[in-house]
């Protein structure tokens, strides 16, 4: 049985609630019940008034070969970075997780990119993949007009999609870690006294119960993905070549930011916001069914 | 909801009341002024603002750099929607027209003239005053920070091709950059094809050529202006650039490269390119030791009359909603930075030029355009004066207009990128462009522009 706190009246209970209430009313749903209604209106930028036109901006957007080619240059960026983001995670936890020489060392190493802000590791990156200057000039050199994020599109989501999965692959680390490390040894050892690999008790034993923590950080890495890319595309790219890496979350930012147009980017958002909760739920409704928590 | 938002702008005012009420009485009057420029260029600022504060006793400017225009325009916006707008803000060049029909401004004239100042309207370079004014000749803005574009030439290089002289059409641009690749320089001229550029491979083109970017004289005379580079003589520069490109006579040099236009120009990578005069400093300060170079007005196919050039930079605007006290300090700001010694300040710590002519006769009658750092941003000047501005040249009035130049770099891109044909690209860019036009003026129904 479970033990439950009572309270003789339900208002106290209410009272309890109420500044997480508040603090959920003005920090969620009022900006977004206030961006709704702004998609719904065209907005003059400086306030001086605002026409109801209904769907109109939905529909303007939706018909929009541009906004398509966002969202899909938002589900590419996605699918590819979480991907690299988590299987690179993966790996180093595990071979950390087995004791190799130096692993107490690239357990703090490794979970520094994650305390970078995205706009300074963009930088740095930007320097890196530099075509004429960084690292890859050297490429160039042997391999002319191989790299060229400036002009080719794909070269240039490469480079956002690198550097993005860089900074994802430290904090995935410590969640994969962590959840290596309550398997219990015994089990793991066991199966090697059966005579089990290194490959097979992965497969066998631990990847089946990290299910849940890898379950987790793809919900979180999709997500972030949508969000937390704004900052490498702005310095890398700004969108560009020709539109090639004009993510979702940036779009709403030139749009609204730079081109004033706040209902545009409002109603953008919406869809931003209804497609992360679709992408969610589909993951819970079907990715969790294999997920074991027990 | 209004409710709320009434009584949380009422809370937020009455908190901020409180906190400003602390009384003051021989202080001088206190108002801010917002602007867009960092770096070097904001340190100016500041001690532009120190001279003034330090030039009287009774009012004190608060300056605040907001990064960059972009911000700064989109900050002011915030504040005002808030009630906290400061009283002049630094606006640039292409949010005119967003300006204009936000209501939310003081026209500077009036404000001068309330306050018993006399301005010489004409004084001020026409090219400079006619971006800014409304299309009945209005200042409802000061000019301020100004520049043009203009073509770095390494006279080097060109000794190298028999040449003293900076080539002054672009059919001799296409024979030196040829010439000068076969004398064995890799990049004899550099370009980049971002939005940013929009501003010298299309504005300042089209006006130098008299050409119109939009119908309704670049939109001054109406919100229902569509744009029309398509059919002007854009699309041969345009193809003329492109066939450069593909003979490997041009390169594209930008930062997410490795070296801007003006890098590879300073160190001799790049024989020639276009920018502003406002690189002219950078440029000697950080050039290759011993190179020789100068700047000249940008080329025109042979045969074109040449006119004025356009002015780039940005303007003050003073805000509505603030005191009488805060405006006639406002006024005597702008005052201050009016004045000829202002602008020989300005201009010696900056690359900008002088607004007006009495400002440029003043550095003249200084010598500041004998001495070697500053000697050849005159041709800035020329290039403004040229001619009378034309209904064309006067600038472009067109309402988001960043966002025309953000698409104006994705089709140069994909241009470039051979994914579209120039007529496509150019193409697309009219399509894309009109549509944010569209929107533009849905937006403000029934509004005009002054």
């Amino acid at each position: 049985m479970e033990k439950r706190v009572t309270f003789g009246r339900w208002t106290i209970g209410i009272l309890f609630a109420v500044p997480q209430l508040l603090l959920i009313f003005t920090f969620f749903y009022w900006p977004a019940g206030q961006a709704v209604y702004w998609s719904l209106t065209l907005q003059q930028p400086w306030g001086g008034g605002n026409i109801w036109v209904g769907l109109d901006n939905f529909r303007s957007i939706l018909a929009n070969a541009d906004y398509w080619n966002s969202i899909t240059a938002s589900l590419v960026f996605a699918s590819i970075s979480t991907g690299l983001a988590m299987i690179i995670a993966l790996v180093l936890a595990t071979l950390t997780d087995r004791q190799l020489a130096g692993s107490r060392l690239y357990r703090v190493v490794l979970i520094w990119p994650y305390g970078i802000a995205a706009p300074a590791l963009a930088l740095a990156f930007r320097f890196i993949l530099a075509p004429e200057a960084g690292f890859m000039a050297a490429v160039n050199k042997f391999w002319p007009g191989f790299w060229d994020p400036g002009l080719n599109g794909a070269d240039a989501m490469a480079s956002v999609i690198i550097a993005f999965s860089w900074k994802y692959v430290g904090y995935n680390f410590i969640f994969f870690l962590a959840a290596l490390q309550a398997i219990p040894r015994s089990l793991i050892e066991a199966a090697a006294m059966d005579g089990s690999g290194v490959v097979r008790r992965f497969w066998d034993i631990q990847f089946p119960l990290i299910t849940p923590t890898i379950f987790f950080l793809l919900v979180i890495n999709i997500t972030e993905s949508f969000q937390d890319s704004f900052g490498i595309v702005d310095i890398m790219t700004a969108g560009g070549p020709a539109n090639a890496t004009n993510l979702m979350v940036y779009k709403i930012y030139s749009d609204g930011f730079r081109g004033l147009d706040y209902s545009g980017a409002a109603a953008q958002s919406i869809i931003l916001m209804l497609l992360i909760i679709v992408l969610t739920i589909v993951q819970f409704r079907f990715i969790e069914r294999r997920v074991h928590y027990r | 909801m209004t409710i709320i938002k009434r009584g949380l702008a009422a809370l937020a005012a009455g908190a901020l009341s409180t906190a400003l009420a602390v009384p003051a009485f021989a202080e001088p009057v206190k108002f801010d002024f917002w602007f867009g420029l960092s770096g070097d260029l904001a340190r100016v600022v500041d001690t532009l603002c120190k001279n003034f504060n330090a030039s009287q006793s009774d009012y004190e400017v608060v300056c605040t750099s907001q990064g960059n225009y972009d911000a700064t325009l989109q900050n002011t916006i915030a504040a005002f929607r808030a009630g906290k707008q400061p009283t002049v803000v630094q606006v640039y060049d292409v949010g005119t027209a967003t300006m204009m029909l936000s209501g939310a401004y003081k026209p500077a004239d009036k404000l001068m003239e309330e306050n018993g100042y006399k301005i010489d309207y004409s004084d001020y370079f026409p090219g400079i005053a006619r971006y800014y004014a409304t299309s009945k000749g209005e200042m409802l803005s000061f000019p301020f920070n100004s520049s043009t574009a203009l073509m770095y030439w390494n006279k080097d290089a060109f000794a190298k091709i028999g040449k003293t002289e900076a080539p002054k059409t672009w059919e001799d641009v296409g024979a030196d950059l040829k010439a000068l690749k076969d004398a064995g320089y890799d990049c004899p001229m550099a370009i980049n094809i971002s939005g940013n550029e929009s501003w010298q491979l299309m504005e300042q083109f089209s006006a130098i050529h008299n050409q119109p970017i939009a119908t309704k004289n670049n939109g001054y005379d109406g919100l229902d202006a569509r744009l029309e580079m398509n059919k002007t003589k854009f699309v041969q520069y345009v193809t003329d650039l492109k066939k450069w490109y593909d003979d490997g006579l041009i390169k594209i040099k930008s930062k997410d490269l490795g070296q801007d236009m003006v890098q590879a120009f300073a160190t001799g990578t790049c024989q020639v390119i276009m920018t502003s005069v406002g690189d002219h400093g950078t440029v000697g300060k950080t050039q290759k030791e011993g190179m020789n170079w100068d700047v000249a007005e940008l080329p025109v196919y042979a045969g074109t009359e040449r006119k004025n050039s356009l002015v780039g930079g940005a303007s003050l605007w003073v805000l509505s909603g603030k005191s009488d006290a805060e405006y006639k300090g406002a006024a005597a700001f702008l005052n201050f930075i009016h004045d000829p010694k202002t602008a020989l300040f300005w201009s010696t710590n900056t690359g900008y030029i002088p607004v007006t002519k009495s400002g440029f006769e003043y550095m003249k009658a200084n010598g500041f355009y004998d001495k070697a750092p500053y000697k050849g941003r005159e041709v800035a000047i020329a290039s403004l004066t040229a001619s009378e501005p034309t209904e064309i040249t006067r600038g472009i009035r067109l309402g988001n207009f960043t966002q025309i130049r953000a698409e104006f770099g994705t089709q140069m891109q994909a241009i470039f990128a051979n994914k579209e044909s120039v007529q496509e690209g150019i193409g697309a860019l009219v399509k894309n462009g009109d549509a944010i036009l569209d929107r533009f003026q849905q937006t403000y129904p029934n509004k005009t522009l002054p």
